[in-house]
């Protein structure tokens, strides 16, 4: 294994089909039209010395290095910004040019200091490189001169020098080092699109400096890492690197945390991780990065990581930390016995959206092969579960219908119920990209999100009442019907004609005007109608839809008018348009592929259906049930009625994610055998018995499947601290219970979901090697995947429009609860907090807050900071109040993500009507001034203090 | 929503009310396939046990569903 180089073409790709050919040093080249002279010679594969040009941002041609000379031309024009033409003679290397390029570097070098052997960067440092590469022998002007290089000059203080700025916990910036080539301030610009840094000053006073020259954690940047990427010297360096030193060999990995699925280099000294660097071929990222996966993966060596397998009697217990043979034992005697007793379906398990395929496929084949149930469940029950229901009800298949690439080709972008720029930012920073390029953007959601305005970006803004989604988007279908806005070749080709009628007849009623719902949404109908007209005639329409779409009584009724709206503009079917859910988790869309859910096996074919079920049969060598089993809520109903008994929980913790903890809490409490598989004791373990030691991604092969779809590799860069991957600890669990599985290594597992599911069948270890990754459906008919969808048809035959009748939650504001609390993520933390509150990331974000109007903070005598109690019908809380106005008057707001505040003790039992995915997003509450933490968050805080107990070991005597 | 029935009453009931626009005939089709789909046997059994009590609370749509749902079962 060696260092991962990758080749840096100074410029970016140009897009063009037209292709010109020119002659570099003698050879001749054909590169596509808009291609700079700089990149055809390094495509042609010589390297024209170069510091401030690099291929992920536009060519600034400022460090003047990478001077030619081109036949017929005055003087020695940069090659980053000089385009290749038809017929150009061009010589890299010429007499004048290397005096020229010499006397830039003696420049450079003259004011950077000269402590190479020491400095963070030595060994990856371009400045030095260039140096080399120019055959720079001697610096003439010394370094007595003024300088930025030293603190003091001449016994005096030298007003020039800075500091370096520490502040960000994960990278340095070192002023004295920086060569002010602005490769910082364009990634910032281009690749980000923060605008956190700028140059200030002139000539020799320029600076990087973050906002009005704050410091970097001061300032507006959100540390997505592209800088630190972009630097060419030691200015701006990862903690790690300057830690540990530089890294020997790189692993290609993908991230483990959203559904953007990045692809990273995990370089490494041995074992040990120096830092994670985006792959610039990751086809969901293209090199770019945020700074959960870039930088917040200290938690994967974390003391509080639990790496002993541990077991109990009862709860009150302190752990038991045994062999894994005693922990499996223990296990699976629990489960036999609570299944010779209660029945056979009263055990069950929720598999991981955070582990691989591989294990999640493993998790529900151990269910319903091994315990001989369907009780399998996964967190997307509570957050995409809808998405299946109205894309599968639609469209045909339960899955977005595009590549992130498709975004570069939208002209108006929808974005329903989601912060992409918090929750998404990769792929927020790709959109903003073509926002500011001139797509326009249309954000509907109660609160006014960081996409509503940013940099450059200007949205307009639909303020939804929470709950009021299907009216909105029945509404905006309204206006697009009456108006003739409707595509309707598109509908008699591609739709059922009669269906799509009565639907149109349905929404043309004025009932569902804009005018007419806008007492129950708050949105001003004028801007509902113009923001329907851009949607329907601005060129490609792309949706993109999160959670706040989903987690309603009308989830799945959301997606249905989502689909609709796509379906009679014509926008699916071809790069540009779609619609696309922004899935939570790394892993989401995978674990719902791999029949994580009760009713339906792998490639959501329902279990009744007997030739699918046979097919598992015949290769499982087991007899399956054919009656779809529990939904992780039905669960817990049925644990509280006494018949559901055992529950084996991989890599979630549902008592902080699910709603209505203290429900929950009664429905762990009351099962005899709850075994949680996790890195850290989480909120679920405080009522587990049996605790196996979980691995994190950095220590398992396999695969994660992102919100496109896109099967990428997961690498294994070191041994498992626990002992075993999850995989292995599954197999270990069956072979415990009496049933055998047996692969000795994730590919194998893979063969064999290829084997028996259509969609996959294309798919291999030996394929995701060869191409990268693929998007499925990857089969006979796309041996390479699928990048969009339903072209040309739908999945299922004819797209079905459904009528989708707009019907209020039960979950209603009245004089004791009237406020509406709805919930959301922070860039800088992940779902429960389990692996970011572990990290460094804790500087941005330590506890969850409230947002909540000024008018309504004034009405209940609340400031900002003050602690405030937090009361629902289901539970109460308390947590400190921030005044702003990004949330209307009615709505408070706050995150989910710190088990002391426990947002969802708040949040109700009502869910989609469908798929019983939870009303996480509308929860009628009431605030008022509070000096602490409620009785029930002290209670929870003892017991759970109490049940982390681990007895201490003691040694058997000699 | 504590005691079960009431909790499943309620389920079906808005699975009712999504159909519901659909007219009586398409209704009870969604609304018996959405069930027959979604619900585990143990929810079945006891929406079936709360029918035979006279299924108090169950919307008209959703009674003639269950029924037939009943029926094919």
């Amino acid at each position: 294994m060696s260092l991962i180089q990758e080749t840096d073409f100074g410029t970016p790709k140009s897009k063009s089909e037209t292709m010109v050919t020119l002659t570099i040093d003698g050879n001749q080249i054909t590169v596509p039209e808009g291609t700079s002279i700089m990149r055809a010679a390094m495509e042609a594969g010589t390297q024209i010395p170069k510091l401030c040009a690099t291929d992920m941002v536009d060519a600034f041609g400022s460090c003047r290095l990478c001077l030619v000379e081109i036949d017929g031309r005055a003087g020695t024009p940069a090659s980053c910004t000089t385009p290749a033409m038809n017929g150009l003679v061009v010589h890299t290397q010429s007499e004048r040019l290397k005096k020229l390029r010499k006397g830039v570097m003696e420049l450079y070098i003259s004011d950077h200091p000269l402590d190479c052997l020491t400095c963070a960067a030595n060994g990856d440092c371009e400045l030095q490189d260039m140096a080399g590469a120019v055959g720079l022998r001697d610096v003439r002007y010394g370094y007595e001169g003024e300088n930025h290089v030293f603190a003091k000059s001449h016994g005096c203080e030298n007003d020039n020098w800075m500091p370096k700025d520490e502040s960000n916990p994960y990278f340095t910036y070192d002023p004295s080092k920086c060569i002010v080539c602005s490769r910082c301030v364009r990634a910032c610009e281009e690749v980000q699109g923060t605008f956190a840094l700028t140059i200030s000053g002139r000539g020799f006073d320029s600076r990087v400096s973050p906002g009005m020259s704050e410091s970097f954690l001061g300032s507006e940047c959100v540390s997505c890492g592209a800088c630190v990427q972009a630097c060419p010297t030691a200015t701006l360096t990862e903690k790690s690197v300057i830690e540990i030193g530089q890294p020997e060999h790189s692993v290609v990995t993908t991230c483990a945390y959203c559904g953007v699925g990045c692809t990273f280099k995990a370089e490494m000294r041995g074992e040990e991780v120096v830092r994670m660097v985006p792959w610039k071929d990751g086809k969901a990222n293209r090199g770019h990065s945020c700074v959960k996966g870039r930088f917040a993966w200290g938690y994967t060596t974390h003391k509080e990581r639990i790496l002993k397998p541990m077991i109990r009697e009862r709860i009150e217990d302190p752990w038991q930390e045994v062999s894994w043979d005693e922990a499996l034992n223990f296990a699976a005697a629990k489960f036999k016995g609570i299944q010779q007793k209660y029945g056979r379906d009263a055990v069950g398990g929720i598999t991981s959206s955070r582990c691989t395929n591989e294990e999640t496929y493993l998790v529900q084949k151990l269910i319903r092969a091994g315990f001989g149930n369907n009780n399998v469940d996964t967190c997307a029950r509570v957050c995409h579960s809808p998405t299946g229901y109205g894309l599968s009800a639609t469209f045909g298949t339960s899955a977005g219908t595009q590549d992130f690439d498709s975004v570069e080709q939208t002209d108006v972008v929808l974005i329903v119920g989601a912060n992409p720029a918090s929750a998404h930012p990769v792929f927020a920073s790709r959109l903003k990209k073509r926002l500011r390029q001139g797509a326009k953007l249309i954000v509907i959601d109660p609160r006014r999100t960081e996409m509503v305005e940013s940099p450059h970006v200007k949205a307009l803004h639909l303020p939804l009442m929470p709950g009021t989604n299907v009216a909105v988007l029945t509404a905006l279908a309204h206006v697009i019907v009456t108006e003739g806005l409707a595509n309707e070749s598109f509908v008699r080709e591609r739709c059922d004609w009669s269906e799509f009628q009565d639907w149109a007849a349905f929404v043309a009623d004025p009932k569902n005007s804009p005018e007419a719902t806008a007492i129950m949404t708050g949105v001003d109908p004028n801007d509902l109608r113009e923001a329907a007209r851009i949607y329907a005639t601005g060129g490609n329409g792309a949706i993109y839809y999160g959670l706040g779409v989903t987690e309603h009584s009308q989830g799945s009724t959301t997606v249905i008018a989502i689909a609709n709206l796509a379906m009679v503009t014509g926008n699916i079917g071809r790069p540009g348009v779609g619609v696309n859910p922004l899935r939570g988790q790394n892993n989401v869309q995978g674990s719902c592929d791999m029949g994580s859910f009760p009713h339906e096996l792998p490639g959501y074919r329902h279990i009744a259906g007997d030739a699918v079920r046979e097919q598992f049969e015949a290769m499982w060598n087991v007899k399956l049930n054919k009656e779809p089993g529990l939904r992780i809520p039905n669960m817990f109903d049925a644990a509280i009625e006494g018949e559901f008994m055992g529950l084996y929980v991989q890599g979630e913790d549902i008592l902080q994610s699910d709603p209505n903890t203290k429900h929950v809490v009664a429905a762990l409490s009351a099962m005899e055998c709850v075994i949680v598989h996790d890195l850290f004791l989480n909120e679920t373990a405080n009522y587990a018995h049996v605790f196996l030691p979980g691995s994190t991604f950095l220590e398992k092969d396999g695969t994660f499947t992102n919100a496109e779809r896109r099967i990428q590799r997961v690498r294994k860069v070191m041994t498992p601290l626990n002992g075993y991957a999850d995989w292995e600890v599954t197999i270990m669990l069956a072979k415990a219970m009496g049933f055998e599985m047996k692969y000795n290594h994730p590919s194998e597992i893979m063969d064999e979901i290829a084997a028996l599911t259509p969609t996959f069948a294309g798919v291999s270890f030996a394929k995701l090697e060869e191409l990268g990754s693929v998007q499925w459906p990857c089969n006979e008919k796309a041996p390479e995947g699928t990048p969009v969808m339903h072209i040309g048809g739908f999945v299922r035959g004819k797209g079905k429009f459904i009528v989708t009748e707009y019907i209020a939650t039960d979950e209603r504001t009245g004089p004791r609860f009237p406020l509406l609390l709805t919930t959301g993520r922070i860039l800088s933390q992940y779902n429960v907090g389990a692996q970011t509150r572990r990290t460094e990331n804790v500087v941005w974000h330590a506890e969850d807050r409230l947002e909540i109007h000024p008018h309504d903070a004034e009405q209940r005598g609340v400031r900002d900071g003050d602690w405030v109690r937090l009361t629902s019908r289901a539970g109460e809380t308390t947590l400190r109040a921030e005044i702003t106005d990004r949330v209307a008057p009615g709505v408070v707001y706050t995150t989910f993500h710190h088990p002391d505040t426990q947002a969802n003790v708040i949040t109700t039992d009502f869910s989609d009507w469908a798929t019983n995915c939870p009303e996480y997003k509308v929860t009628a509450v009431q605030i008022s001034p509070s000096n602490g933490p409620s009785d029930w968050q002290k209670a929870y805080d003892e017991q759970a203090r109490n049940s982390r107990r681990i007895a201490p070991v003691v040694e058997a005597a000699e | 929503m504590s005691s079960s029935p009431d909790k499943l009453v309620y389920m079906a009931n808005q699975i009712g009310k999504f159909f519901h626009s659909q007219g009586h005939d398409r209704a009870v089709q969604g609304i018996s396939e959405h069930i027959w789909k979604f619900w585990d046997p143990r929810m079945r059994k006891q929406i079936f046990a709360h029918l035979d009590a006279g299924g108090a609370g169950l919307d008209p749509d959703v009674l003639d569903a269950l029924q037939k749902l009943r029926q094919q079962a």
